[in-house]
């Protein structure tokens, strides 16, 4: 019998839209594209130019400072664009899928009972900058080992998709995948997992059932509760369908960069799974699913507390397996609604009939409110389930006191571990902004 | 709606930088998002916000203090009316006496706080902060009724500037605005706080309650009477000589300050609070247990030479601005300590201390005031205490790993 932990602390967001486990279609979108500002701590240097002949597994960029971290591209094509934003900042990287998106770079496998060459594999083929480390939540640097790896096994986000759909049937990758890990670390591999769930018995994993609402999926959260990471802690995180891709790759010399998206929100006509490729363009995946009712939408790539809102044009960004479609709300003129008794209003105080109806929600965009200094107290506590003092650690990030930091565990969090806190506050902060500036200040003054 | 709608479309331009009117900016914001929902949408981080804002505290609040000013008004009115003699107690005339009397009070403090407000957001480009809703509100209710205006204006600015905006506005405050308010004048004009004839109105207003004050008749609060007690006995009477219950005092038809005579309706504002969850209950508990405690000690040893010894703790708890402290200004979260187990101790000090003060210092029969005070001050110290024992354990925590 695993493990299990039940954590008290937390909140899940009822939000219309949820999709139902199925897949609705599959999709060869029009483009795909790859976004570096989504693998943190890379400083990109490209390799590729437009016109290029790519296959799946081919390198689009390395990093400066360890140029054996790459990242490959999802999709067999033709680099349409290299999108360069202001003082030359490479932006994305636009990928045309030929005629056979799913042709894959063949990898080496052979050796990687050797941990050198394990290695070798996992950055050559890209997944290495698919993994993330703490402390700085960004990716591993080559060369160090781990004291754990910590897999996340589900997503507890408001309107998540379901990982066992698309980790159905994969047992032999991910045992294998399991088995590479293991080359890295003499600490244990954790997957954390809901009950119910399909990655039990694997063999050099240890599983752990986790219950309790969101962030109990998030990894910082779970790795707090199994074993906190201390100063001078590494540890790696990557969740179950990464695993599965690194079985994969293992098993057959491949990448699959297929991906069940979740099309979710309450501005979604039919919710559900849609089969394509990673870094798919948004416009082929929402195309004529979106309502069509003259209010201004915000598309998210990812979910509501911390995806990315993209325009239409845009694309799926990493790490996201999620598209969530919200009103925007800037066109909503509501009168004082500070004083409403609305059980429309979604809250987790009690002053707002809403907070006790068991129904769903459909919530805007807009902040409700205005910036404030922090006034209330007490209520980020009550949605992080760590051995965490937020509003003192935030505080500490906002003065730019790196030993108050370092003692108030900072190591031990990442933005999206705070969001639910953002979500409550409010004084409005925004306190997945703070904390990130805080881990980029902390890192730069550190090295 | 949607002609006001457009109507403040209309006239925004003037407010806007280079515009007529930008002088006001601020409070054309303040009133604009008073009326209407910001639409502005987040920028970064979480896509969705909870529906509850600084707007929606402050105004549960400044509800959650209705009774006690209700109450405040019509007690105002009953003891004029019990001090002229009359026998007969009319509701609406007694009400609306409190009410004339309470009212320019009431604007006072509004008008030169929320000024003060205006000016420094305009001059700092910041939006209008609702804090002083509360205070605002929270000042006439906690002062003698005769206090004269022009004291309570000067005490009002001064605590508004020296105590908030010099810190950075709402949030950034280390002492309560309007007990400050209090303790200015408090300590800068004793004769009009304490004593047996601020207390209660005596003159007639707009020709409501005329008739003159009976023989015998006396202001003097129950804490005011027991700081001159003398003797082994103590009784307490109303103004006019008759002795009070603890159902009275519980009531609150007693001499005091405008809104924290009547127990009873500070405890139908604390159900408000807490069923809201607004103010924290561990400080609220905290303190009607730690004054319980230091009641019941007291007690126990009466002394002549300390009157209000003599008091059963919930006598304590009923008498004088305890409940009222309790459950309004040490909950304030701004000023109250910010940890969970910071909140108890906070909160049983401030008990502790309050019935201390008023017990065994005959000069200052209202302890509440100095006691959510001093606390004020020591509140970070406490929550400096917490903070370092969760550092300790994540030091401890990294020592048995090496």
């Amino acid at each position: 019998m695993a493990k299990a932990i039940k954590l008290k602390k937390g909140l899940d967001i009822r939000i219309h839209g949820v999709a139902p486990s199925e897949r609705l279609k599959r999709i060869i979108p029009a483009s795909c594209a790859v976004v570096p500002d989504d693998y943190q701590g890379i400083t990109p240097k490209i390799d590729v130019k437009e016109g290029d002949a790519v296959l799946a597994g081919s390198v689009l960029f390395h990093d400066k400072q360890y140029p054996d971290v790459k990242v490959v591209s999802p999709v067999a094509g033709t680099i349409q664009s290299v999108v360069r934003g202001e003082r030359r900042k490479l932006e994305r990287i636009v990928i045309i899928p030929s005629q056979t998106p799913e042709e894959s770079k063949r990898f080496d496998t052979s050796g990687i009972d050797d941990s050198v060459l394990a290695q070798r594999l996992l950055l050559d083929s890209g997944l290495w900058a698919w993994m993330r480390q703490r402390p700085f939540n960004i990716v591993p640097a080559p060369g160090t080992e781990p004291r754990d790896i910590m897999v996340t096994g589900f997503d507890s986000s408001p309107l998540a998709p379901d990982y066992e759909m698309s980790l159905d049937g994969h047992k032999e990758d991910i045992n294998a995948a399991v088995r590479l890990l293991g080359k890295f670390t003499k600490g244990n591999i954790y997957i954390g997992i809901r009950r119910g769930s399909c990655l039990t018995d694997i063999k050099g994993a240890e599983t752990i059932i986790f219950d309790g609402p969101h962030p109990a999926g998030n990894a910082g959260i779970q790795i707090a509760n199994i074993n906190p990471v201390n100063k001078g802690d590494v540890v790696w995180t990557l969740d179950a369908v990464t695993l599965m891709r690194i079985g994969h790759l293992v098993n057959t010399g491949t990448l699959d960069m297929n991906v069940d998206v979740a099309v979710t929100g309450c501005e979604v006509k039919t919710p559900g799974y849609i089969n394509t490729i990673a870094g798919a363009d948004i416009a082929s995946l929402t195309e004529g699913n979106i309502h069509d009712d003259n209010v201004h939408h915000r598309i998210i790539s990812g979910n509501v507390l911390t995806g990315h809102p993209v325009g239409k044009d845009s694309y799926l960004r990493f790490p996201y397996n999620h598209i969530t479609v919200i009103p925007e709300g800037d066109d909503h003129a509501e009168f004082m609604g500070w004083a409403s008794l609305s059980p429309q209003k979604m809250s987790v105080s009690r002053s707002f009939p809403g907070h006790f109806t068991k129904r769903l929600f459909c919530p805007d965009a807009r902040i409700l409110g205005g910036r404030r200094a922090m006034i209330m107290s007490g209520l980020y506590d009550k949605v992080l389930p760590m051995d965490i003092m937020a509003e003192f650690l935030i505080k500490a990030v906002i003065s730019r006191n790196i030993d108050r930091m370092e003692q108030l565990g900072i190591y031990e969090v990442a933005p999206e571990d705070f969001a639910l806190c953002e979500y409550v506050d409010p004084s409005k902060l925004e306190l997945q902004k703070i904390l990130q500036e805080g881990l980029e200040y902390i890192r730069k003054e550190l090295n | 709606m949607k002609s006001l709608r457009k109507y403040l479309d209309r006239i925004k331009p003037q407010f806007e930088p280079g515009g007529r009117l930008h002088a006001f900016q601020s409070v054309f914001d303040g009133f604009e998002t008073f009326l209407f929902t910001p639409t502005t949408t987040s920028r970064s981080g979480v896509s969705i916000h909870d529906s509850l804002d600084s707007k929606r505290v402050m105004i549960i609040v400044v509800l959650a203090l209705v009774p006690c000013l209700l109450f405040g008004m019509y007690n105002v009115g009953y003891q004029h009316w019990l001090s002229i003699g009359e026998t007969q107690f009319p509701f609406w005339q007694l009400m609306a006496y409190g009410f004339l009397a309470l009212l320019p009070r009431l604007l006072v403090s509004y008008i030169v706080g929320l000024g003060i407000e205006f000016v420094v957001a305009q001059w700092r480009k910041e939006e209008i902060q609702e804090g002083f809703l509360v205070s605002g509100i929270l000042i006439p209710l906690i002062c003698p009724i005769e206090i004269p205006l022009w004291m309570l204006a000067v005490a009002t600015a001064f605590s508004v500037i020296f105590v908030k905006e010099i810190f950075g506005g709402t949030g950034y405050n280390i002492f309560n605005v309007a007990l400050v308010t209090r303790a200015v004048l408090f300590f800068g004009y004793p004769s009009k706080m304490s004593g047996d004839s601020v207390f209660v109105s005596t003159g007639s207003i707009c020709g409501l309650g005329e008739g003159a004050v009976v023989d015998g008749f006396s202001g003097a609060t129950p804490l005011g009477q027991i700081a001159s007690n003398t003797g082994d006995t103590l009784t307490l009477t109303n103004v006019i000589g008759e002795p009070l219950s603890l159902w009275d005092m519980f009531v609150g038809l007693i001499p005091g300050s405008v809104g924290e005579t009547s127990t009873l309706c500070i405890l139908i504002g604390a159900a408000i609070l807490l069923a809201t969850g607004i103010a924290s209950w561990r400080i609220m508990l905290s303190v009607f247990a730690g004054g319980f405690v230091m009641a019941a000690i007291a007690h126990a040893c009466p002394s002549a030479s300390y009157p209000a010894s003599m008091l059963t703790p919930l006598q304590q708890l009923t008498l004088g601005g305890f409940a009222f402290a309790a459950v309004y200004m040490a909950t304030d979260p701004v000023t109250a300590s910010r940890t969970n187990p910071g909140k108890y101790i906070y909160g049983f000090l401030i008990g502790v201390i309050a019935v201390l003060i008023r017990t065994y210092n005959n000069g200052y029969p209202e302890g509440a005031m100095l006691a959510v005070l001093l606390m004020n001050a020591f509140a970070p110290l406490i929550d400096y205490t917490v903070v370092q024992s969760n550092i300790r354990r994540r030091l401890r925590r990294l020592k048995t790993k090496v």
